[in-house]
């Protein structure tokens, strides 16, 4: 047929006898023919092998029935993926329409439109494994590294000011107490006996970081002078190499701790006053007035700063510690769900704000001018006019992001890495067909079951395109 | 990539729906003076919010590797000095022990970020090509066509577009087995293997593409050619395909750039060949051990810079595939 195909090349004679039908029907037909083999080889015919291999054991060798999808929907592994594909489809196309739809209304405003449209959409011509990457890079636990937990550091420490001895780990204030003082309540450390004016106390503590002390100027300590109407004292670090095993008495090698945030107690508990130490760790309570007090050394001086959040773990944010497994793999929100719906947003936004676009460009203007000419708010006409026109486009929209989510795949094995396994916090059902069909541990029975409930998920969206399209060609 | 570009994104003209009609006007919404400089800095807030991920790809590709542990990446804005070709030279050329860790080939050699690059170009150059011609002549069939039931296969089509392709993997990997067994060609770990699956999958959407389009050339034009006894295959070509070139590029685009990114339906058929794609180079880096992020820092900027070109110059190719195609 190709040559005979190949024969007609040139302009046909004016006045040539039409083809016999039969032979145009036979070429048009052969046009089908690349289309349908491929289409029924590796769409079709897979798409019912799968199936039937769903009712097959892990070697696809012997039929089981319908064992795999009992254990699909009974052990916790994939309880979890069904759960994440419950998570990302109730909670991201929502989102993503809303965020598109704000973005496509407020940017119909500025005259830099299309530079900010560009901006927004650049994301979705980069693979979705580029991107997840740099999220991983975004997510970074260490501060120092990770711009999110950089910037939450920078708000944390502005809110709460990080002390200047933060313990290390293992550490307590019960660890750190050498001389006249004992732990007190919520992390603070308080003089082991009372004083009153006049008084002059010392108080020692040792296993704190040396380089903090050079970073402060530490001074050497000096022993405190008592002084009539005040409490005076020293903080300081209560080691000396010249006479390690002397905790009482104060050495000209031994540093006092400045900086120190102190606190005068009474009797009742209530703070007298407020104080900090010197660069020899000295301090002074002037004019205290009678009765007897303890002098107490703030637990803020010991708190870390923010060290990061693990945003790509897999801890939970609803409390399931305490449940069964499968009521933990159906009911826990892992971080990592919400980091990577947030990567996945900044994604796809850029997709629904171009379509919404599209719809607002097609809209009716007519029918907003009138609105607005009959008074209507600015609000008033989007609640009422806008709105209700775009609700076929939003519609579309978000059937869209539901197959997208449901698919889900790429950023879940490269952002969720460690957790995309069976099992893993971050897994899906499209992460899991993976796993279980390819990953480690093959099971062609169970990956199989896992794409047919990932089919039968999508049928109602292909009905939803099928009514839409079927309907008005 | 850090200007915000001037090109505009299509006019957004939908491809199918139909033409919004006359230029708007600055219209009403734009009559509401005293918010106009608030969404003015919002928006330009968060240009610069969603500008800042590719950004700090970017800058980290130019940092020296070794400072990546240490300290941010917008620490460059303060020492701007640190930026170096160091990563782009090592994976390109290589042999300079000097850049952290090492740990990828360099050059063209197997493995290497360059070979990656040609793997992917291998893979989505043909899928591209086929998958358009296949689709127009599939989508030809179904509108010019003469035989029945023509409205059936088109609804399957459509049924088709949204189908998972987990669905298929499995079965498809062992059928290019078989292949192998029975005619000693097996396209499982081999590019032909990946053109096939992506070129399959993307048929649907591209037939309903190409579909659509033709139904809007009149079908006289095709008649009077059919009575001056052209073939079909001459009306095809000559009359058909000149008047489909922008839907085709559409198609051709966006089908470009989707297996460009794809990484499943590699690491299904290619995980353990040698010649792998972009997006398996970079997936592979970050599973090692050690994860280096400045060569996934580098080979990132390598894997966008393909789509991004192929973007910018046909934006509104892309857009239009996209507005016709909010069903893949």
């Amino acid at each position: 047929m190709a040559v005979a195909v190949l024969d007609r090349r040139r302009t046909p004679r004016a006045g040539r006898k039409d083809k016999g039908k039969g032979q145009r029907h036979l070429q048009s037909l052969a046009f089908l023919i690349p289309g349908a083999v491929l289409l029924g080889a590796i769409v079709i015919y897979p798409a019912i092998q799968t199936v039937r291999y769903s009712f097959y054991n892990e070697t696809a060798t012997r039929a089981v029935g319908l064992a795999n999808y009992k254990s699909l929907f009974s052990t916790a592994d994939t309880l979890v993926a069904l759960r994440n594909n419950v998570i990302w489809v109730i909670v991201f196309p929502f989102i993503v329409t809303v965020i598109g739809l704000v973005f496509a209304v407020l940017s119909e405003r500025i005259r830099w439109a299309t530079a900010f449209k560009t901006v927004i959409f650049l994301p979705i011509v980069f693979s979705v494994t580029a991107s997840s990457l740099v999220f991983t890079q975004i997510f970074q636990l260490d501060p120092h590294v990770g711009v999110v937990n950089a910037v939450v550091q920078t708000v944390d420490d502005w809110i709460h000011p990080p002390g200047a001895y933060p313990l290390s780990a293992g550490e307590t204030v019960s660890t750190i107490a050498t001389y006249g003082v004992a732990p007190g309540p919520h992390g603070t450390l308080v003089s082991s006996k009372a004083v009153s004016a006049g008084d002059a106390v010392r108080l020692g503590l040792t296993g704190i970081n040396a380089d903090a002390l050079t970073v402060l100027g530490a001074r050497a300590a000096r022993t405190p002078v008592a002084s009539a109407g005040s409490i005076t004292g020293l903080v300081w670090r209560d080691f000396s190499i010249s006479n390690p095993s002397n905790i009482t008495s104060v050495y000209a090698d031994e540093d006092g701790f400045p900086n120190m945030r102190l606190a005068l107690l009474k009797s009742d508990g209530s703070t007298a006053a407020t104080t900090v130490t010197d660069a020899s760790g000295l301090f002074r309570f002037s004019d205290v007035g009678a009765g007897r007090f303890h002098v107490e050394i703030q637990a803020s001086n010991f708190q870390a700063g923010f060290s990061g959040t693990f945003w790509l773990g897999p801890q939970s944010i609803t409390p399931t510690g305490n449940l069964s497994q499968t009521a933990q793999a159906l009911l826990s929100v892992p971080l990592i769900d919400i980091s990577m719906i947030l990567a996945y947003l900044w994604i796809w936004a850029g997709f629904t704000m171009v379509l919404i676009a599209a719809g607002l460009a097609a809209l009716d203007r007519e029918a907003l001018e009138a609105a607005h000419v009959d008074g209507a708010s600015e609000w008033q006409t989007f609640r009422r006019v806008t709105m209700p026109m775009l609700a076929p486009v939003l519609t579309v929209v978000l059937v869209t992001m539901v197959i997208n989510v449901l698919k889900i795949f790429d950023i879940v094995i490269n952002l969720g890495a460690d957790n995309s396994g069976p099992g893993g916090q971050a897994s899906t059902l499209a992460s899991d067909v993976y796993n279980y069909g390819f990953g480690g541990g093959v099971h062609t029975g169970l990956a199989s079951a896992l794409a047919v409930v990932l089919f039968i998920l999508v049928v109602p969206a292909m009905l939803f395109n099928l009514k839409r399209i079927g309907g008005n060609k | 990539m850090t200007t915000a570009t001037a090109t505009p994104i299509a006019s957004p003209a939908p491809a199918i729906p139909p033409d919004p009609g006359p230029k708007r006007t600055r219209s009403w919404i734009s009559r509401f003076r005293p918010s106009r400089i608030v969404v003015n800095v919002v928006l330009g807030a968060i240009a610069l919010f969603w500008l800042m991920p590719s950004l700090s790809m970017l800058i980290i590709s130019f940092r020296p590797a070794g400072l990546f542990e240490i300290s941010g990446w917008w620490k460059a804005f303060t020492t701007p000095s640190q930026l170096t070709l160091q990563n782009y030279k090592e994976l390109f050329v290589g042999g300079n022990s000097t850049v952290l860790g090492g740990g990828v080939p360099s050059g063209l050699a197997p493995g290497s970020v360059l070979d990656s690059l040609r793997t992917s170009l291998e893979i989505s150059i043909p899928a591209t090509i086929l998958v358009t011609l296949i689709a127009s002549l599939t989508a030809y069939s179904l509108v010019f066509g003469r035989w029945r039931g023509r409205n059936i296969v088109f609804l399957t089509i459509v049924g088709l577009m949204v189908v998972p392709l987990q669905v298929a993997l499995i079965p498809v990997a062992s059928l290019y087995k078989d292949l192998g067994s029975a005619i000693g060609w097996n396209p499982f770990g081999t590019v032909s293997g990946v053109v096939m699956f992506h070129v399959a999958f993307g048929l649907p959407f591209g037939i309903f593409l190409m579909r659509n389009f033709f139904t809007g050339i009149p079908t006289a034009l095709i008649e009077a050619g059919r009575i001056d006894g052209a073939g079909e295959w001459t009306l095809f070509r000559r009359v058909v395909i000149p008047l489909a070139v922008a839907a085709a590029a559409s198609l051709a685009i966006f089908q470009f750039i989707w297996v460009w990114n794809d990484l499943l339906v590699a690491l299904v058929f290619l995980g353990g060949s040698p010649h792998v794609p972009l997006t398996l180079f970079l997936y592979n880096q970050e599973r090692t051990l050690a994860a280096n992020f400045w060569i996934i820092s580098t080979g990132s900027m390598v894997s966008i810079i393909v789509p991004l070109i192929v973007f910018l110059s046909f934006q509104r190719y892309f857009v239009r595939g996209m507005l016709a195609g909010a069903v893949k």
